[in-house]
């Protein structure tokens, strides 16, 4: 398996920045009348206008019989701490943020490393639609069409050695599009971690879109991970940073508050928040009349997470 | 025209304020049921949960603003309005923990109990509830009348309310305690004021503001000899 490094891309094929932003720049202009021509009935609706479809999105069995959030809850209550700490912040503040052009930097315990643009990183990969939950550690879920690829198919990609234990992830940092970031609400850049058997395991998804279109900003553009078993914030959003390593990296959350939030942080209703319950969950979108739901071990995929963790105390190890 | 006057208070200014008051409910109550364009977005509960709770601290920091704004504007007038913005704050948690125990918990007793005995901040919230019911309660003319001097007394558990109140309020926020915070600085801003003006003892000023200040909690036409 060949990855294509960036300078191999020919200076003749890379578009020049100003012809692109002026593309840009004519996208959004035509964005915002279009916006404008439907503001008289359609006010929430504006913000979606820049909206784009994936092709070729292959559909699975992932999710059978779940019924997905709407597209707007999914957009529009997010946590993504780079864009402010409200659940609407991240849709009002991200609008001018622009995923392109993106590198990712892969480094550590690996044979293959080095700087990769977005398009060389996701080119070999065939796009699937998986329907996942999504359980925050908040206690509240959501169910969402993710559009992505196994994290495992891309990880062997880099030949990852012996030594390589646990894969860490880290959003990209730039205070300047991210204005969350100028303040030390969290330690940023924002830092994720699995260990190595569960970033290979056939569930965990890098997701680079959301009911068969490109992944909006709000939602942790151009690429983010889903590992469905654990609390939302392991899902680590814009990843511009994969290191292999030997030890355990140490999550932002985990810095933050160690008591609260553990390294494995697995969905488990037996072990609650230091501060509140985690036995049950709001469902975004049943309502204001809806009761609670029982939330389940592993967000329901203990079937196929929980021999990961055979043997190991999961209520110290949270 | 006087427009600070007890006849223009009562017959103007009380009405406005009263229907101020209510927006914030009106806005919440549109929003649950989608009425007009109003929303309470993708997790309708935890707004309503948040919106009442906020207003409930909101106008229990208002109702602390009302003694010191007498000292400010050398006029009891403010007074007036004290009664009204308290049982608002009142009724907004009161409403806070209603949806709490309503939407929120859906009746589930075994997990409300387990809630306040076992979560901090729910068992302060609580408590900061449980303290304010007696204030309510005492809020007629004819409780003050009969309680007297022990009246003020026990209204000062306003101060504890306002502490527990924004501590409730921080101790469920995850990480960004900026909010917090800031109610946190209104308070100890609102009750250091009290605590400065007792210890510099009891001036001129100070004497006459007290005796305005009774005598304007009082029916009008009663009087009760100065401290």
């Amino acid at each position: 398996m060949l990855i294509r490094r960036r300078n191999e891309i020919r200076s003749s094929e890379i578009t020049d920045k100003d012809l692109y932003l002026g593309r840009r720049r004519f996208l959004r202009g035509a964005a915002a009348t279009a916006g404008a021509v439907l503001a008289a009935g359609l006010g929430p609706q504006i913000a979606l206008a820049a909206r784009r479809r994936l092709d070729n999105v292959r559909k699975t069995d992932f999710g059978n019989g779940e019924t997905p959030n709407s597209y707007e809850d999914i957009t529009t209550y997010n946590n993504f701490y780079e864009f402010g700490t409200g659940k609407a912040d991240p849709a009002a503040n991200s609008g001018d943020f622009d995923p392109v052009p993106w590198t990712v930097q892969v480094s550590g315990e690996a044979e293959i490393t080095g700087e990769f643009a977005l398009e060389d990183i996701l080119a070999p990969h065939p796009l699937e639609e998986r329907v996942y939950r999504l359980r925050c550690v908040e206690a509240w879920s959501m169910v969402v069409p993710w559009v992505g690829f196994p994290l495992a198919d891309l990880l062997q990609r880099f030949k990852p050695l012996s030594t390589a234990k646990y894969v860490e992830f880290r959003t990209l940092y730039d205070p300047e599009r991210m204005p969350g970031q100028r303040r030390p609400v969290l330690d940023w850049p924002y830092v994720e971690g699995l260990r190595i058997d569960e970033a290979m395991h056939p569930l965990a998804l890098m997701a680079v879109g959301v009911y068969g279109e490109v992944l909006p900003n709000q939602n942790g553009a151009p690429m983010r991970l889903v590992v469905p078993w654990k609390y939302g914030f392991k899902s680590i959003k814009s990843i511009d940073r994969i290191i292999f390593r030997e030890t355990p990296p140490r999550s932002s959350w985990e810095k933050a508050a160690p008591n609260e939030y553990g390294f494995f942080a697995n969905v488990n209703p037996e072990v609650d928040h230091p501060r509140w319950s985690q036995k049950r969950e709001r469902r975004i979108g049943a309502g204001a009349f809806a009761s609670k739901v029982p939330t389940r071990k592993f967000n329901g995929y203990g079937e196929q997470v929980a021999s990961l963790y055979s043997g190991m105390d999961l209520a110290r190890n949270f | 025209m006087d427009l600070l006057s007890a006849k223009v208070i009562a017959r103007i200014w009380k009405p406005l304020v009263f229907a101020a008051c209510l927006i914030p409910a009106a806005q919440l109550a549109l929003g649950a049921f989608a009425v007009a364009g109003f929303s309470l977005g993708a997790n309708p509960v935890e707004a309503l949960l948040h919106g009442l709770g906020k207003w409930g601290l909101n106008l229990l920091l208002i109702t602390l603003c009302v003694t010191p704004l007498t000292w400010i504007v050398r006029a009891p007038w403010p007074l007036r309005f004290r009664r009204m913005l308290g049982l608002f704050a009142f009724s907004y948690v009161a409403l806070h923990f209603v949806v709490y125990v309503s939407l929120d918990q859906g009746l589930a007793w075994n997990f409300i109990v387990e809630d306040i005995s076992e979560r901090p901040y729910i068992t302060i919230g609580i408590v900061a509830l449980l303290l304010l019911l007696p204030l309510a309660l005492t809020s007629t003319r004819r409780a003050m009348r009969r309680l007297g001097r022990r009246w003020a007394r026990l209204h000062q558990l306003i101060y504890p309310v306002a502490i527990l109140g924004v501590w409730h309020y921080w101790w469920q926020v995850k990480q960004d305690w900026r909010e917090p915070l800031i109610y946190a600085l209104i308070v100890a801003l609102l009750l250091g004021a009290r605590l400065v003006r007792r210890h510099r003892g009891p001036g001129k000023t100070r004497r006459r503001a007290a005796v305005r200040e009774q005598a304007a909690s009082l029916p009008p036409g009663q009087t009760r000899n100065p401290i």
